[in-house]
């Protein structure tokens, strides 16, 4: 056994008292949870610590707390490891999450952000008609795919530490982004192209994220719901060419000819193409107001009117070529480490997949087709 | 030592003067820059977000650029930008994870006689200056600390997150490099709380309040820490957080007036660089702060 310091969060709304941080110690085992450690304090010292949890075993997201400023489980984080990443007192610092309210203590009002904008998404399948009289007949890979994201187990942790959400309230968010996208990437579902012009004409849909990484770091289940957003606008941008309200397709198509053509970014052009050329009509109200820090920019010589308005850059004809072969091609060639893993990791499991294959009948579809059932 | 130097994009277009400060303390430091002038933009996550494969074959180029320059002497590659480095991270371990991935990818460069092997070692300035260089040799380098200078840290997304992509550990706290630059320096580190977060500039096409709102509140929490300046290894951000300030200060209601460094330019001016040589006349927040400081150290620098 070993003596942890918790410094909790305390705040009770109702109270009308501001919050406050409360020490406890407690004597646990390291490989102990901190929700075990805040438990303790709890039944042993102050019953009146007010904390949400259930399965304590990392599958009910139940007890989504911050330890040390950084979201996660408090039953998926041991004492030792807390303590590691405490400050130099020695403390470990539990704080309730962030971006959504607290009702007390560490419990936070998933009710009023959270499950609202899972809600939003319309999280279930739109099956596609005729509805077949069996199951439906996936591939194996397709379902591959999605089961990053089918990973997720609501407990809000990407949802507290979103940049985006802390300036815009409204945005959709990280959670329910990555809900989009099990459906989105999942073949059985007959609404895609209809999810994604939902989220595009949302000013703050799928356009709002800044690609912060805030959520990948947080998810405790490997959701990485910020790679499901960039996958998300790659399908809505070039698979069915959703025009949205942020012009963030515009933007994403503007840079990449940007680069084409000057193999690094011209800046200058960036910004009018990215709202649909210098002479749009959402282009000019933008460089109109724009223009004082242009003016203080010429001032400065942080520019200068030459280098702005000529291309002194050109693409080498290696980087056009690049273009020309990748941007050719008939079908997106999207190599995904989570389905496909690491060389150094998948050594010897080829041989491991194949024994499985010739030991297990493969399932074969009422059409004749080879795939799983889902 | 002797780097394959990747300047990016934007350090030769709206913030030159990074460019021009990282030439002029390159020497100091005793680097060697070999320019990757042929390469291109590493696309910063927006050439990903419309095909992976072509961002990853434009950096897979540009690190093969880069290992024809280390098999002729150069010890590795280095940027100056957090966003070339999270986005070029990100396209190296998906080369880096399969053989055969990356065969197509280079099957693609072949006609331009280019091949990437994997593993190449791409550091950004702030931590070859922690890892390569070392803080005690920097120390000795120093000739004016920045004594009484309070300075914010600035990060930038990419070069902090995500975690193990990006090799941050205990034994390799690169998110706490900043900081520890700045004491090296002599100067004093400002906590505060948007070290870490973003600048919100990915969105400022696309969301602008929101994304000037980001900026707005990090400068503004900074000010309230008594903060002088801020530095950042990222010129994304620091358009953001200096271009687009005096729009940033309107979108927060409150007046803001943060001078923002770039890294070579707090480290040449500790190094006894002038504001002038490092380019700071051009910033549009006037880093009068760090000039009054710089004068009352040097006695005089005159000229700008």
């Amino acid at each position: 056994m070993a003596e942890f310091k918790l410094k909790i969060r305390r705040y009770d709304p109702e109270a009308g008292a501001a919050p406050y941080w409360d020490e406890h110690t407690v004597d646990l085992e390291p490989h102990r949870s901190v929700l075990e450690g805040i438990l303790q304090a709890r039944n042993e010292n102050d019953g009146s610590i007010g904390v949400r949890c259930s399965c304590r075993s990392a599958i009910c997201g139940s007890c989504g707390v911050r330890v040390n400023g950084k979201p996660g489980l408090a039953c998926h984080t041991h004492l030792d490891d807390a303590l590691a990443s405490a400050g130099e007192d020695g403390v470990i610092e539990v704080e309730p999450m962030g971006n959504m309210p607290i009702i007390k203590d560490l419990i936070v009002d998933m009710d009023a952000v959270h499950w609202k904008k899972i809600q939003r998404v319309t999280p279930w399948l739109i099956g596609k008609e005729p509805v077949p009289e069996r199951e439906y007949i996936v591939s194996r890979e397709s379902m591959i795919d999605v089961t990053q994201s089918m990973a997720c187990i609501q407990c809000g942790a990407c949802v507290s530490d979103c940049l985006s959400m802390e300036v815009d309230p409204l945005f959709v968010g990280p959670a329910a982004l990555a809900k989009t996208y099990r459906f989105v990437g999942d073949p059985r579902d007959a609404a895609h192209e209809q999810r994604l012009k939902d989220l595009g004409e949302d000013k703050h849909g799928i356009y709002d994220c800044t690609h912060c990484f805030k959520c990948i770091e947080a998810c405790p289940k490997g959701v990485a719901p910020m790679n499901q957003i960039m996958r998300l606008r790659r399908i809505a941008g070039n698979d069915f060419h959703i025009k949205d309200r942020n012009n963030g397709e515009r933007h994403e198509a503007a840079f990449v000819k940007n680069i084409e053509k000057n193999g690094i970014l011209h800046e200058a052009d960036l910004l009018p193409d990215s709202y649909g050329g210098k002479f749009h009509p959402r282009a000019v109200p933008e460089l109109i107001s724009s223009l004082p820090i242009v003016m203080t920019a010429l001032l400065r010589r942080k520019m200068t009117p030459g280098k702005a308005l000529l291309h002194p850059h050109k693409a080498p004809d290696g980087v056009k070529r690049i273009f020309e072969v990748v941007e050719g091609r008939d079908e997106r060639n999207e190599f995904n480490l989570y389905i496909s893993g690491t060389d150094a990791n998948n050594e010897g499991t080829a041989e491991v997949a194949e024994a499985i294959e010739t030991a297990e009948p493969a399932g074969v579809a009422p059409d004749g087709t080879e795939g799983s059932s889902a | 030592m002797k780097v394959a130097y990747w300047p990016g994009c934007v350090s030769r277009g709206f913030t030159a003067e990074l460019h021009g400060s990282m030439a002029a303390v390159a020497p100091m430091l005793n680097i060697e820059l070999v320019e990757l002038d042929r390469a291109s933009c590493c696309g910063a996550g927006v050439i990903a977000e419309h095909s992976q494969e072509l961002a990853d074959t434009l950096n897979a180029r540009t690190f093969a650029l880069a290992q024809q320059e280390i098999t002729q002497g150069a010890d590795l590659m280095m940027n100056i930008c957090s966003t070339c480095q999270g986005a070029q991270s990100e396209c190296q371990q998906r080369l880096d994870a399969s053989a055969e991935y990356r065969a197509q990818v280079n099957e693609t460069l072949s006609d331009e006689g280019l091949e990437y092997q994997d593993g190449i070692i791409n550091k950004n300035f702030l931590w070859v200056l922690v890892e390569d260089i070392g803080l005690d040799k920097l120390k000795t380098l120093v000739r004016n600390p920045l004594t009484d200078l309070r300075v914010g840290p600035f990060y930038g997304c990419y070069i902090v997150r995500p975690t193990d992509r990006l090799d941050i550990n205990r034994a390799q706290p690169r998110d706490e490099y900043l900081g520890q630059v700045i004491e090296a320096l002599g100067g004093t580190v400002i906590d505060y709380a948007g070290s870490h977060k973003c600048c919100g500039f990915p969105i400022i096409t696309m969301n602008k309040a929101a994304s000037l709102e980001q900026a707005g509140r990090h400068l503004g929490d900074a000010t309230d820490a008594d903060a002088d300046c801020l530095v950042t290894p990222c010129p994304l951000c620091h358009l953001n957080l200096d271009l687009q300030q005096p729009m940033a200060a309107k979108q927060v209601g409150r007046e803001l007036n943060m001078p923002v460094l770039h890294l070579p330019q707090l480290v040449g001016l500790a190094l006894g660089l002038s504001p002038k040589e490092l380019g700071l006349q051009h910033h549009i927040v006037k880093p009068t702060s760090v000039i009054d400081w710089s004068q009352a150290v040097v006695g005089g620098v005159g000229g700008w």
